[in-house]
């Protein structure tokens, strides 16, 4: 029976092949980024071609459109107001899902590559990657808290959108270079590419780059949420013989 | 030289924090204070979560008050006694501060206090240390001796207790409200207290002033060892990377200071602590009552 099931499925993807006619084969120049004590970002080159089974079809040439998205976690975005004469945190929005990295690159302007509504399906573009639904009834303006998200993470380089940077050459082949900043969690980096031909989305790839911790950033940082007391108790420890040892020094150098 | 920082999550530069540590070690050292006042605004500065340099200075303090105390220890200038009873009142302080502490985190209001912790307290000392500073040099061109006060409203209290190394027969209340006030702030800033501890002991216990600084860093020590083990376990954000980094400038910058400060004045060392302490009262206030450029700011979601 699944024997039969898994000939059925074969079948089955058999005959929607052609329906793909343009699909994408993948090389990452590396899917491990290792956080180690000198890491200073890292630069990730992608590349691949676009596999088809016939002739480069007629019309608009194709695009393709990279994305690399860190873990995503909740957050709260505050804005200050002045009361009482000093600037102080009073109004919050919750985001549902926001992304620690996202970075979108292009092989040209993201409006003419790609159309509004596949932009809503795919969540592409860097607004559509965050997911916020409410806002508490006090606030009118939800959107300026996550206009604020996207300018302040843009800012230290977590959000990225770079038009026209990634190549493609004969309409087959394109490479990019995605650049992780230096101030990067760890997680799967999901990267995401598509293919459009006139603003619609023909084709889709992912896959994942592991960004880890490793050695001994890996070790202190399973120790301090593992064994917090063990952890503690060991700071304070290196503490006291780093202040002994200063002070036995110092005694060396006056004797 | 960048080095990633495991638990802060953030990349720096390691000559950048040896720096800092050592310029923070030598102005401790000149002035014998402990100097969490001066750093942990700059860790905010370099851009440290306020969360991890409160935690982690804390946990360098530890390390430059023992390097302190042992030299006080030889010259038999702690009064253990009086340093028990304020470590007493410090432990509850720093419990109390880190439930407080705890809850702003949730609220969003947490940067607020620690700054308007800064500014009052800094601004108090600073300006007090000033005029008293002020006026001793003015006295002493003047040479009349500095008068000192024997007897006030602390005599009468109950409970008392007999200080040997301090000279003092006093109740046991106020040391201990003075040590609950500096654990309460060294948990909420991040720093040892000797700032306000060392003028509340000389003022307000009357302690003679060549026990103090022994004393206080002898209780600094524990309440901050007690800080970053509380940070340690409920906040998880003791970076002891960038603990290891400071401390290393810190204790090196520490013994330059020391060796300038013997050949300053008391006054004018005084005065040049008492303008340091304004001036970062100053850049902080600014902070508070200017506009700020960036009004929105992005934290970890409270989960309601």
């Amino acid at each position: 029976m699944p024997r039969f099931l898994t000939g059925l499925l074969t079948l089955l993807l058999l005959c929607t092949g052609p329906l793909w006619a343009e699909e994408v084969v993948l090389g990452l120049s590396k899917d491990k980024v290792s956080i180690t004590t000198s890491f200073d970002g890292s630069d990730i080159l992608i590349f691949g071609a676009v596999k088809r089974e016939q002739a480069i079809p007629e019309g608009p040439p194709i695009e393709v459109i990279v994305t690399v998205a860190g873990p995503s976690t909740p957050l709260t975005v505050r804005r200050k107001a002045k009361r009482l004469g000093i600037w102080v945190n009073t109004d919050a929005v919750e985001v549902d899902r926001a992304p620690s990295f996202y970075a979108v690159q292009t092989s040209g302007p993201l409006r003419e590559v790609l159309k509004d509504v596949e932009d809503l399906r795919h969540k592409i573009s860097v607004p559509r990657a965050i997911r916020s639904v409410g806002a508490p009834s006090n606030i009118s303006d939800a959107e300026s808290f996550t206009e604020a998200l996207i300018r302040i993470r843009s800012r230290s380089d977590l959000y990225q959108l770079r038009e026209d940077a990634v190549t493609v050459s004969e309409q087959t082949l394109f490479r990019t270079a995605v650049r992780l900043p230096a101030a990067l969690t760890e997680g799967d980096y999901v990267t995401r590419i598509f293919l459009t031909r006139d603003g619609q989305v023909i084709s889709s790839y992912d896959t994942t780059i592991d960004v880890q911790k490793v050695g001994l950033e890996r070790w202190l940082f399973e120790l301090s949420r593992g064994q917090p007391l063990l952890y503690g108790i060991m700071s304070i420890a290196i503490a006291i013989a780093a202040g002994w040892a200063a002070s036995a020094v110092f005694r060396m150098f006056r004797a | 030289m960048q080095i990633y920082l495991p638990i802060a999550e953030v990349s720096v530069n390691a000559f950048l924090l040896l720096g800092l540590g050592g310029i923070v070690g030598i102005l401790s050292g000149m002035f014998g204070v402990g100097g969490g006042f001066l750093m942990t605004p700059l860790l905010f500065m370099i851009g440290i979560p306020p969360a991890v340099a409160v935690a982690t200075e804390a946990n360098q303090i530890v390390a430059s008050s023992f390097s302190g105390v042992l030299a006080h220890l030889k010259r038999k200038t702690v009064d253990l006694r009086m340093g028990t009873v304020l470590l007493i009142g410090g432990l509850v302080g720093a419990a109390l501060g880190v439930v407080v502490f705890n809850y702003l985190k949730a609220q969003g209001q947490v940067d607020l206090l620690v700054k308007l912790c800064y500014v009052v307290f800094l601004g108090v000392i600073g300006g007090l240390m000033f005029i008293e500073s002020l006026n001793a040099i003015r006295k002493t061109k003047s040479g009349k001796p500095p008068a000192r006060k024997k007897h006030n409203w602390i005599h009468g209290l109950p409970f008392k207790m007999r200080f040997r190394v301090s000279g003092l027969y006093i109740s046991v209340i106020p040391p201990l409200l003075v040590g609950v006030a500096v654990g309460i702030l060294a948990a909420i800033m991040g720093v040892g207290g000797g700032f306000i501890m060392v003028p509340a002991m000389i003022y307000l216990l009357g302690m003679p002033t060549k026990v103090v600084v022994g004393t206080s860093l002898f209780q600094i020590i524990f309440v901050t060892g007690f800080t970053t083990l509380l940070h340690a376990t409920t906040n998880f954000t003791v970076d002891i990377v960038l603990a290891v980094l400071l401390l290393v400038g810190g204790v090196i910058g520490a013994q330059i200071g020391t060796r300038i400060g013997v050949k300053m004045k008391a006054e004018q060392l005084r005065i040049l602590l008492a303008l340091m302490v304004l001036a970062v009262c100053g850049k902080l206030a600014l902070d508070l009552l200017l506009m700020p450029s960036e009004l929105y700011s992005v934290g970890a979601a409270t989960g309601h």
